[in-house]
């Protein structure tokens, strides 16, 4: 076993080896949205061309470096020219950067995202140009998508484990100050300071303590913490390394979704690399802090994000909230003082201690310093995983970073904090954002999940679809939150098929109120603030589904309706062979016509009827809507 | 990880063997078994308590709490579609239902073949190429409700082959 402090001359001349090397490297950006993207086809194509032209050269798998959008992403080093990231790399694109690029002089600009490190090359501008991401800080995932994920070599090379050799200098109380210092607020949802947890724990009696890195992620259109994860694992296992001699814990557990096999495995890996390297077990790099790591997979279960549900669940039982206090830090794991930290909270600490205090709370915020990533996702024209200073503008991150709505249409609002968070409208967009300004608007940070809303998007059925996610992931431990959630997702359901009434707004109001005020845990109490913020901000919508039917979005299936225009009908039959309810009638060469009471509204027929007719229309109450093409494309791609 | 032929009570003892500390590995215990069995069988949760003490009604009783856990056989294939906001505001809900119209199943369900189970999950963690749907693991991004044949063909191709 060798120690640490002797592996980074290694580290280093092996990174330097692969930045400077003679011969062309491949970086291929192979985390779960790579791959889904395609990543493994570029590869195998890349591994082919290599191999039948007999050069040189090598393919390094890699976290995600942010634009998801722009996916499959690959840098491709050429000895002597500044490295080059390329996005859409099919597998002939790949094929043509090594020949037109790598192996010639053209570096293929019209793939090119930007040179790395700041560069430029014949017109290709400095990746951190790139509009994506300009107004970008990125410190937590300073690291993704640019090393290789599953070696240590490559951490240690930009510094890793430094912040933890810090903290074992420092000692408890030094790490403790230091993070009190730099003002980090919990990043799973709730922004606690990350300090005084330490210290309730440290304080409290019993041992041995536990630390649980919270991976569960369990808001349903996020994925920062996969992201950080699959691209830099051992930048959260330090992070539980500093977080464990900090509040005097033995163990630590991940507790991590089932969904994300792929960062299971490379945690896995991190944690042997660890254990090889003397970084975990009994007197860590030669000091007298003893500390082990742990992996427990999720089974899904939302409520199990909640700590004392998450507590039940390691150990074995169903996942039931419990009532708090006590709280964790007091009586958590079988009974023993235990904090829990999110991923991203945990990805933060290492340079808090390597870098110090001062330099992390140079950026963000009065109340919310350094960095928080967002999963940019719904109706943005960009989407991925962006890192920005707390503080930046929603208008910022939604319009300058992501590019605005996708398909050109108006934007309506955007969600934060999953099904425990809310809707800010368009007023709001120059809101900061930081843990206060987000809870006043009815919404909250939440761990990060952005979801981009347009005006295609109603909002009753937004608050119908969180509704009914968190119905079904109600524990039925607690009776506000088990009838409550039930009896709102009634009502909407209600008035997404036309069957609301005036009386509905208040009794919604009511129930929320009461199911916030009287649930046992996090999930009931932030399960109605869908339902609030959009019935503060978008209560017209409720109005229109419940006095004319109308869903002015033509969103909810049940109040639109598919008609065709006789005028406009060329009788070509493709709707008539589209639907799958045989609802469609009509000669060939003749007008066709929708049996409305055998119609689902799935809305096939729309997406058929030829450009030149578009005879196709919808209505919705009062309104009727004939789209041109491109707009009816998006919109029932969207709708 | 189809291993039809295993017997359970040797899949389950070799497992309960790797996992000794009793009462708080039991989520790891049913998770391995439904990975090499593709389910919880009552068999298999009897061997539980015939090994471990820890009754079967209370393992079930675990299971039950958790949306991982299946208690019949899956298909051959498990499709899953994702529910998630990101796939659900990109039209996710369609294509759950163009999945089911095809296969004839809702989800929860398995072809009368065998050949198909079909899923909603809550989040696949792609949710920047949405709608995405998965396919024993593999994800595909972007997808249509056109898209949806071509993908069940490409499962429904292996196994024709296979029957050959
Ligand atoms: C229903 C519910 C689900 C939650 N899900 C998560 C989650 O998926 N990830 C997470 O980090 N925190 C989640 N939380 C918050 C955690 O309970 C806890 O506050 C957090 O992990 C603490 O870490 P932090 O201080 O580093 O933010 C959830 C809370 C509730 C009530
Ligand atoms: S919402 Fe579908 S992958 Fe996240």
């Amino acid at each position: 076993m060798s120690h640490i402090s002797e592996r980074y001359t290694q580290a280093q001349s092996l990174w330097q080896g692969l930045e400077a090397s003679d011969a062309p490297v491949f970086y291929v950006g192979a985390a779960t949205c790579g791959r889904a993207a395609g990543a493994g086809a570029v590869m195998d194509r890349l591994r082919s061309e290599i191999a039948a032209r007999g050069i040189d050269a090598q393919i390094v798998e890699v976290g995600c470096l942010g634009p998801c959008c722009l996916e499959p992403l690959m840098i491709a080093h050429k000895p002597g020219t500044p490295d080059i990231c390329y996005g859409k790399v099919g597998p002939d694109e790949a094929a043509a950067i090594l020949e037109r690029h790598v192996l010639g002089n053209d570096p293929c600009a019209e793939w090119a995202l930007g040179c790395m490190d700041g560069s430029r090359l014949d017109g290709i501008g400095p990746l951190m140009e790139h509009p994506m991401l300009a107004l970008q800080v990125r410190r937590v995932l300073r690291n993704c998508g640019r090393i290789d994920p599953e070696s240590m070599d490559h951490y240690l090379a930009q510094d890793g484990y430094r912040g933890f050799l810090r903290a074992l200098e420092l000692g408890p109380d030094g790490v403790i100050n230091e993070v009190k210092n730099a003002g980090l607020r919990g990043r799973g949802g709730a922004g606690f300071p990350t300090w005084r947890k330490w210290e309730f724990a440290r304080a409290s009696a019993g041992s041995p303590k536990y630390l649980i890195c919270n991976a569960d992620e369990g808001d349903p259109g996020a994925f920062m913490n996969r992201s950080l994860l699959e691209g830099d694992p051992h930048a959260v296992l330090e992070g539980m390394l500093i977080a464990g001699l900090a509040m005097g814990a033995s163990e630590g557990y991940v507790y991590c979704r089932a969904e994300y096999p792929l960062a299971i495995h490379r945690l896995e890996i991190a944690l042997t690399q660890m254990r090889e390297t003397g970084l975990l077990g009994e007197n860590i790099a030669g000091s007298d802090f003893t500390f082990d790591i742990h992996i427990k997979k999720g089974a899904g279960a939302f409520v199990c994000g909640e700590e004392t549900a998450l507590i039940a669940s390691i150990e074995g039982l169903r996942g039931m909230p419990r009532p708090k206090p006590p709280f964790p830090a007091v009586s958590g794991l079988w009974g023993r003082p235990t904090v829990i930290q999110n991923v991203e909270t945990l990805g933060n600490l290492p340079l808090i201690l390597h870098k110090g205090a001062e330099w992390y709370s140079s950026i963000g915020s009065a109340s919310s310093k350094g960095t928080k990533t967002f999963a940019l996702a719904g109706k943005i024209a960009r989407t991925g995983l962006v890192e920005v200073p707390l503080g930046i503008t929603l208008r910022e991150i939604v319009f300058d970073i992501g590019g605005g709505i996708d398909g050109g249409r108006a934007f309506k609002a955007v969600q934060t904090g999953g099904p425990s968070g809310g809707c800010i409208p368009a007023e709001q967009l120059d809101l900061p954002v930081d843990y206060e300004s987000l809870t006043a608007a009815g919404s909250i940070m939440g761990s990060g999940g952005m979801i981009v809303l347009d005006e295609d998007s109603c909002m009753v059925d937004i608050a119908r679809f969180f509704l009914g996610f968190t119905q079904q992931e109600s524990c039925g431990k607690c009776v506000p939150c088990r009838v409550g959630t039930r009896a709102m997702l009634n009502t909407l359901e209600r008035i997404s098929i036309g069957e609301g009434q005036a009386k509905d707004i208040a009794k919604l109001q009511e129930i929320a109120e009461t199911v916030k005020q009287g649930s046992l845990c996090g999930l009931g109490q932030t399960a109605p603030n869908p339902v609030l913020t959009t019935l503060r901000y978008f209560a017209n919508e409720y109005e229109d589904h419940i006095s004319k039917g109308q869903c002015t979005a033509m969103v909810c299936q049940k109040l639109v309706g598919y008609h065709i225009d006789p005028e406009r009908c060329i009788g070509c039959g493709a709707c008539r062979r589209s639907c799958p309810v045989e609802a469609i009638t009509g000669e060939t060469k003749k007008p066709h016509s929708i049996d409305g009471k055998v119609c689902i509204h799935c809305g096939a027929c729309l997406t058929v009827c030829p450009s030149s007719a578009s005879a196709v229309f919808r209505t919705s109450g009062e309104l009727t809507r004939v789209e041109s093409v491109e707009k009816r494309k998006s919109a029932v791609k969207s709708s | 990880m189809c291993s039809c032929h295993a017997d359970t009570a040797s899949v389950v003892a070799e497992i309960v063997a790797r996992h000794p500390d009793g009462r708080s590995s039991l989520i790891p215990v049913l998770q391995e078994i439904q990975e090499s069995l593709g389910y919880l069988s009552p068999d298999s949760l009897k061997e539980i308590e015939r090994l471990t003490g820890i009754s079967s009604s209370e393992s079930y009783g675990v299971a039950t709490f958790y949306t991982q856990f299946r208690f019949t056989p899956p298909g051959k294939h498990t499709i899953q579609v994702c529910n998630g906001t990101a796939c659900h505001v990109r039209a996710g809900q369609g294509i759950t239902d163009e999945f089911s119209r095809t296969l004839g199943v809702n989800v929860g369900e398995t072809t009368a073949d065998g050949n198909f189970s079909l899923e909603s999950v809550a989040c696949l963690g792609c949710c920047a190429l949405a709608p995405v749907v998965a396919v024993d693991g593999k994800v595909f991004a972007g997808v249509t409700t056109k898209k949806v044949p071509a993908i069940l063909r490409e499962y429904k191709a292996e196994g024709t082959r296979e029957a050959l």
